[in-house]
């Protein structure tokens, strides 16, 4: 058994997700290698390297790999996947982009969103935004999946793998990037920060917003949204929790103004403290969190602030 | 040019999915049905793009059986022009519905496909990027915007750090997420005039699907449960209790 982890990577740095997948693939094979795919990413490849129980680095550093297009990337992934008997990526936006491309291209299906691992080609996956959890088995020579990162650990540092520079040839002329608008990263990422705070359409409005980004400051925490306040324009849309957005799984996840629609309850019921501040005591949210204050969120994030100060 | 939709027949949204107690499947006997919200979204920028005259004909398409007909109803009121149902009574996953598609694409030769970004009942989020890797086309998912250019799209993603915009040659495949239009509502009147325009029926057996099937659930089970936890009457006793109780505050 081995496995092919292909890395994600933004503006030089091997994002944290990746360590999570690697967790994942060690539990399904032992000769785990990483591709690194891009451009000007020696950096990324030393990082990828050092991380426990990776047999070896795959370095494809090229120009036309800079905007790392699923097209392209895929180019690449094809030309080295056939001696694997399992192709991994997260499950964020870029491994959903890339992976089932591949796959159409094999004729081979891709198991998504991966929470665990039963054996080498038995996994369980959420569907039903989380209504339910099945336990599939892949018999495909290539098991193609996607991992949700927030359901496993990372691996920790080790010292550094073997890593090889492959050139491969890529020909995609279907897409090219136009511009890219990076959100700014004020706090620890959403994917794998320790305490989440997030603001629903209670919030009211993109300035009263603020409350909750105020408050995440304060507990070091990331910022996090419903669909409804990012539809509204109050955040942007790389906050939204939920079942269509990002899933997360900190140590304490705080919904301000969020009634708790199943859709949102799918990105964050993992978490292992919730809390809910809510002025309906009717609210759904608070059938599922470990703490309640049914107060309005005007009243309690003031307080809440100073009491943490 | 043309536009090919995808349709999904789904559970709707707000319908919470019960368990079979033997843990083989979902029960979804006597429940509210709907179109996938993603799929919802494709025809609404279908209907869109027509409407400014740069569609001009817009065909929808579902695999499934024969009540999907409703669906596909729903969507030629909204305004798709015709129908194509390709029968089978099986389940069939993300990559052989691909495939149909893949086959759909060479014979109606679209200038562009439109898919939803997920459905929700797999939560897959496949089928587009499948398809255009089989199709040899480009393909742009998360779709927030699309703007028609002389030959091309430009279309803006979201993506996981913010928004990306990318330029596509025609054909293409674009998958719709949450924020690319609002869907409207189909009118009585539309839907009177739906039952008029043609769906076609073809079995699946018609197509070429070759994937074999590698995929067996072997079991679906309900998620575990999380125990409700306490109301606190203060903001006082909240922090206290994160701090001394749950220990997630220092
Ligand atoms: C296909 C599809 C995908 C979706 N994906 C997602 C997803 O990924 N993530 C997601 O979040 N949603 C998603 N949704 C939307 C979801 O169904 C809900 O509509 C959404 O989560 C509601 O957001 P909300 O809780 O902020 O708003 P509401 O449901 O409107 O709740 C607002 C809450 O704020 C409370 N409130 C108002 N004012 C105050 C105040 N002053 N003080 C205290 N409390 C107050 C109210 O009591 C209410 O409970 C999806 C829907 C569909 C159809
Ligand atoms: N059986 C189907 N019939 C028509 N379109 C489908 C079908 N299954 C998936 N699709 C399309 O593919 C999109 C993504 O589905 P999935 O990859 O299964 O999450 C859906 O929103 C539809 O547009």
């Amino acid at each position: 058994m081995s496995v092919l982890v292909v890395a994600e990577h933004l503006g030089g740095v091997l994002q944290s997700g990746t360590a999570r997948v690697v967790a994942a693939a060690l539990q399904m094979g032992d000769g785990v290698d990483v591709l690194v795919a891009g451009h000007n990413v020696s950096e990324v490849a030393e990082q990828a390297a050092s991380l426990a129980g990776v047999r070896a680095v795959v370095v494809v550093d090229q120009p036309n790999l800079a905007s790392q297009l699923a097209e392209s990337v895929c180019e690449v992934v094809l030309t080295l996947v056939d001696s694997y008997s399992h192709l991994l990526a997260a499950a964020s936006t870029f491994g959903k982009n890339l992976l089932p491309r591949v796959a159409g291209i094999k004729r081979l299906p891709q198991l998504s969103d991966v929470i665990e691992v039963i054996s080498a080609d038995t996994f369980k996956r959420p569907i039903y935004a989380g209504g339910a959890i099945a336990t599939v088995q892949n018999t495909a020579p290539l098991k193609i999946i996607t991992v949700r990162t927030s359901a496993f650990g990372a691996v920790g540092q080790a010292a550094a793998a073997a890593y090889s520079g492959v050139s491969v040839d890529v020909n995609n002329s279907l897409t090219s990037l136009v511009s890219e608008t990076q959100a700014d990263a004020a706090g620890p990422e959403l994917g794998s920060a320790r305490v989440v705070v997030s603001g629903g359409r209670g919030m009211g409005s993109k300035e009263n917003f603020a409350l909750i980004e105020s408050l995440a400051g304060r507990l070091n925490a990331a910022v996090g949204a419903s669909r409804a306040a990012v539809d509204a324009g109050y955040a942007a849309n790389d906050l939204q929790v939920g079942q269509t957005g990002k899933i997360v799984a900190p140590e304490l996840y705080v919904a301000v103004g969020i009634s708790g629609a199943i859709q949102h309850l799918a990105g964050m019921k993992e978490s292992r403290v919730i809390v809910a501040i809510n002025q309906d005591e009717d609210a759904p949210i608070f059938k599922i969190a470990d703490y309640g204050l049914k107060m309005d969120l005007f009243e309690a994030l003031p307080q809440l602030e100073s009491a943490l100060s | 040019m043309k536009i090919l939709v995808g349709v999904k027949r789904v559970i709707d949204y707000n319908v919470q999915v019960r368990v079979r107690p033997d843990e083989t499947d979902v029960d979804l006997s006597n429940t509210k049905m709907a179109m996938n919200p993603f799929c919802e979204i494709a025809v609404e920028e279908a209907v869109r793009l027509k409407e400014q005259g740069i569609a001009s004909e817009i065909v929808v398409v579902s695999v499934g059986p024969k009540v999907v007909q409703e669906q596909l109803r729903l969507a030629m009121a909204l305004g798709a022009d015709r129908a194509i149902q390709v029968e089978t009574e099986d389940a069939v996953d993300s990559l052989a519905v691909a495939e149909v598609f893949a086959e759909l694409v060479a014979q109606e030769q679209p200038g562009l496909v439109l898919l939803g970004k997920q459905s929700i009942d797999s939560d897959n989020n496949q089928t587009g990027q499948m398809l255009a890797g089989m199709a040899g086309l480009g393909q742009a998912t998360f779709a927030s915007a699309i703007n028609f250019k002389e030959g091309c799209i430009q279309v803006t993603r979201e993506v996981d750090g913010g928004l990306q915009t990318l330029e596509l040659t025609l054909p293409a495949v674009v998958t719709t997420d949450l924020r690319l239009n609002e869907p409207r509502h189909a009118r009585l009147p539309d839907i009177m005039k739906s039952k008029k325009k043609p769906i076609d029926v073809r079995p699946l057996g018609d197509f070429n699907v070759t994937a074999q099937n590698y995929l067996k659930v072997l079991k679906v089970q309900a998620p575990a449960q999380r125990q409700a936890g306490e109301m606190v009457a203060s903001v006082a006793e909240l922090v206290d209790k994160l701090k001394n109780q749950a220990g997630v505050i220092a």
